[in-house]
């Protein structure tokens, strides 16, 4: 009988009811970031292995990494991986124990957000 | 019972079972990440778009290629261990098994190569 009501039965809310919230949508960013640095991080390796290889394979790599579409990749992949950085440190201060109340929280996130902004800018006019 | 640690009271429960050792070691390399993040960017980044001969002689000093070499280690087994996560996350039965074992064999494949550059470069 343990199955008797099932799926007409009051379910406890899913992310489909929330309004979004900045502790949300910064902790999704933060894994939305980390995977999509695997495109840059495989661009990296192609352009690592064909400096190995010699100069004709290195500069059909560098070529592609360099154009606009590499531009772009690596753009955000600079941005992605200065979010993720300070998120892990963000993930790191809450492990602690520390800064889970959700003003706090929310103070952190904002933090992440504006700081990731900037330091793209910073890398992007250093390098 | 107050001779175990509370990491080791609450080692294989939960239900991942070895959900303990998987944060702790997310935790280890996202710590040394912290280090070597920056310093890649730094070192990658100012040699990125240098004509081949100038990248080969960068890559043959001790410190670019070190960095270079950990942080593709140590980034590719953050990478596996938090792709992993984001697949039992979403992902159920056959596909789940299928995409872990792929990314994890992806990870490895991805750090070897690179290591593999580095180190025929720099030697």
């Amino acid at each position: 009988m343990a199955d008797v009501n099932r799926g007409n039965r009051p379910l406890s809310p899913h992310l489909s009811i929330y309004r979004p919230q900045l502790t949300s949508m910064t902790s999704i960013l933060t894994r939305i970031t980390g995977n999509a640095l695997i495109v840059g991080a495989l661009l990296v390796v192609w352009w690592f292995i064909a400096a190995a290889t010699g100069e004709v394979a290195f500069n059909r790599a560098n070529a592609v990494i360099t154009s606009w579409f590499g531009d772009l990749v690596m753009l955000g992949s600079v941005f992605a991986i200065w979010y993720h950085t300070l998120a892990g440190i963000r993930h790191l201060i809450w492990d602690s124990g520390r800064m889970l109340e959700i003003e706090k929280a929310e103070r952190l996130g904002l933090i992440i957000i504006i700081v990731s902004i900037l330091l793209t800018v910073f890398t992007v006019i250093v390098l | 019972m107050s001779f175990l640690t509370d990491r080791k009271r609450a080692t294989g429960l939960g239900s991942a079972k070895t959900g303990t050792q998987h944060h702790w070691h997310m935790t280890v390399s996202s710590v040394a990440l912290l280090g070597l993040i920056p310093l890649f960017v730094f070192t990658f980044g100012h040699i990125l778009g240098a004509p081949y001969a100038e990248v080969v002689a960068y890559y043959q000093r001790p410190f670019p290629a070190i960095i270079g070499i950990l942080t593709l280690l140590v980034g590719f087994m953050h990478f596996c261990g938090g792709f992993q996560t984001m697949i039992e996350d979403y992902v159920h039965g056959f596909a789940r098994k299928a995409l872990i074992i792929w990314m994890i064999c992806l990870s490895y494949s991805a750090a070897a190569v690179g290591v593999f550059a580095i180190v025929r470069i720099a030697l």
